[in-house]
């Protein structure tokens, strides 16, 4: 099983790396280290959603409110941020994390005390999210010189060499590596996606143990919200209109099966990089925009499909006796 | 996505419901936008208060759907269809797919412009834009060459690969082009009008054209995407970022030195005109005819063409030296 995953991630690794051997043959300037490390910063919101939604998928749930988190506290950080321009950035990501917090215990709750399918709650909560938005900011932008220096230049502080949001993308991904092989919490994802009703003989609480992975999942939301307001120097209702499908398409890409139970940290942020790499490509290789459209979705495809090749069980023989006795 | 778009707009326009006592005698005129929330649109709705206010008997629907597609639009114009509002004045998504809905509503007699952005002349009765195309296509490449004298390399970021208004006005920008035989346009590329998209697309013109001298952004999602790429790369002042924006979200950028100019219509002026036009359609004091003309309250009056759709006024320009007196109207 391990071999088979590390094949899979392997598999992944070259495709990216054949990805952008193909692109640099039509616009060489891609490949230049500061280039790459461009991409890779940009990416970075999606590696973290991706990581977030990696452990929703495991306990066999989705979580399509994450954009919307994201834009809500991005929203409330930034109005937060104009009130009191004297909050240093620290406190403010401790907000937003605290922020998604409770939006992700929101649908961890239905999903867990109400048992509502986890789609329907997050598809709820995600137009719920968009709402709020509405009646907070009243519609209005918050725009780049409403909001302070401090606030827009932390992600962007260039510390050895990189800038800090993707040190914060590199952070969370060693983290999450350590969360999800070291500790109980992490095993107990697998075992309730892998076979909740063996999960609960072992002694896992299954409700419990999916609402600790929206827990995460909304955190991880509210941290990017602010990221990506202050990278971007505004907010509004629509940012991220959309991007919670892109990063289930990342895990889905990575290896993370749907239906639970199979993934890996390698492989979601691999998915990650991989559209990020096709995102950051086809600005400069001159391809029609409605081509772009079609690039990205045929990506999508071919690597589900490629899983389901590889995902395909195929049975264990556990008695090698009974089998040969007949 | 569809289940969560008609959740939205049914919920947006029974807001509106709540919120529109029914009054016999008062005509009621709805301003459907692309999408709520967008700055440009809520300063339209604020003119179309102003002529509200100063015709007396009209009452003003303001809705949209939360994103901009043609379906949430649709949804809306139904819905308003049900209400038997007096009249419709929309700025659309998309040029055709709103024609059969607005088509129904004609039918029952609701009167139904079109103004910003353009339906298809079987879809209403007249079209308002907010100038006119070629002037906005002049003066969006106007603005780059104005700040570049010796001339140089310019690219264009428009929203979507299939926006009525802004393919519109870079087909007129290429028709003269030839006037400025200096600015040489490289590229068009579409940012979708999402502030992520825009960004990276304004950063792969700068990596894919090192000379590049201007990029013009004929979208206000796009523009200031744009200014702040131009900031993050370090070449405020080298790139000068210009076209349409509305100074409230522009006045940072321009402060920095990313923009130098851009230029905008005034909004509350054209939710002031779309207002009056429908009022007076709706109330047979005028008629939409080709060669027509209808009067406009204090903007005058709009002169018909052959495709019913007529221009309001020229677009304004602004720089560091009066954004300041308009950043925080609109």
């Amino acid at each position: 099983m391990t071999l088979l995953l590390k094949s899979r991630e392997a598999v992944l690794f070259g495709a990216i790396i054949a990805l952008i051997v193909v692109i640099s043959t039509r616009f060489p300037a891609f490949v230049a280290p500061s280039n790459l490390a461009n991409a890779f910063n940009d990416t970075a919101p999606l590696i973290i959603l991706a990581l977030g939604q990696m452990a929703v998928i495991l306990t066999r749930c989705i979580d399509l409110s994450v954009a919307a988190n994201l834009a809500l506290t991005g929203m409330v950080v930034a109005m937060l941020n104009t009130a009191a321009p004297w909050l240093p950035a620290p406190a403010i990501i401790m907000i937003a994390i605290g922020l998604g917090a409770v939006m992700g215990s929101i649908n961890g709750f239905f999903v867990w005390k109400m048992r509502i399918p986890p789609i329907v709650v997050t598809l709820g909560t995600m137009t719920i999210f968009r709402g709020v938005i509405f009646l907070i900011s009243g519609g209005e932008w918050i725009n780049a010189h409403e909001m302070g220096e401090n606030f827009k230049a932390f992600p962007r502080a260039i510390v050895l060499g990189l800038p800090v949001m993707s040190w914060i993308a590199i952070a969370i991904v060693a983290l999450f590596y350590l969360l999800i092989t070291r500790t109980p919490v992490g095993r107990a994802f697998f075992a309730v996606g892998g076979n909740p009703d063996a999960a609960v003989y072992t002694g896992i609480n299954v409700g419990r143990t999916q609402f600790i992975a929206f827990l995460l999942s909304g955190m991880l939301a509210g941290l990017t919200g602010y990221l990506w307001v202050a990278r971007y120097a505004v907010a509004y209702v629509d940012i991220a209109a959309g991007f919670e499908l892109e990063v289930v398409a990342a895990c889905v890409i990575g290896g993370i099966s749907i239906a639970g139970g199979i993934g890996s940290v390698g492989g979601a942020v691999l998915g990650a990089v991989f559209l990020g790499v096709i995102k950051n490509a086809l600005p400069v290789v001159n391809i029609s925009p409605f081509w772009q459209l079609a690039i990205s979705g045929s990506a999508i495809i071919i690597a589900v499909a490629f899983n389901a090749q590889t995902q395909r069980s195929k049975g264990r023989v556990i008695l090698k006796k009974a089998e040969h006795a007949t | 996505m569809s289940i969560l778009k008609k959740l939205l707009v049914s919920a947006s326009v029974a807001a509106a419901l709540i919120a529109s006592p029914a009054a016999a005698d008062e005509k009621r005129i709805a301003i459907v936008v692309k999408a709520l929330g967008i700055g440009f649109f809520e300063a339209a709705a604020k003119g179309a208060e102003e002529a509200a206010a100063e015709l007396g008997d009209v009452e003003i629907i303001y809705t949209g759907p939360t994103d901009t597609t043609a379906e949430g639009q649709i949804e809306v114009i139904n819905s308003l269809i049900a209400q038997k509002v007096d009249a419709i004045a929309v700025s659309a998504n998309d040029q055709d797919a709103l024609v059969p809905a607005l088509k129904k509503a004609m039918d029952r007699g609701i009167t139904v412009i079109s103004w910003d952005s353009g339906v298809a002349p079987e879809g209403r009765q007249m079209h308002l834009n907010p100038s006119s195309n070629p002037l906005i296509g002049n003066m969006i490449i106007k603005l780059a060459a104005d700040h570049l004298p010796d001339g140089g390399d310019v690219a264009v970021l428009s929203a979507s690969a299939t926006a009525t208004n802004q393919n519109t006005w870079i087909e007129e920008m290429n028709k003269v082009k030839g006037n400025y035989p200096n600015i040489n346009v490289v590229a068009t590329v579409y940012g979708d009008d999402l502030a992520d998209k825009s960004y990276r697309e304004a950063q792969g013109l700068m990596k894919t054209y090192p000379d590049l001298k201007a990029i013009i952004a004929p979208t206000s999602v796009g523009i200031v995407a744009a200014a702040q790429a131009v900031t993050d790369e370090g070449k405020a002042g080298e790139v000068n970022v210009t076209g349409l924006g509305l100074p409230s979200e522009m006045a940072g950028h321009v402060a920095s030195g990313a923009s130098k100019s851009f230029a905008i219509w005034n909004p509350i002026d054209l939710g002031y005109a779309a207002t009056m036009i429908a009022y007076n359609l709706a109330t047979d004091q005028a008629e939409a005819k080709p060669g027509g003309s209808i009067p406009m309250g204090r903007m005058g009056e709009v002169v018909l063409d052959e495709t019913n759709a007529g221009a309001m006024a020229d677009p304004f320009v602004y720089d560091s030296s009066n954004i300041d007196d308009f950043k925080d109207i609109f």
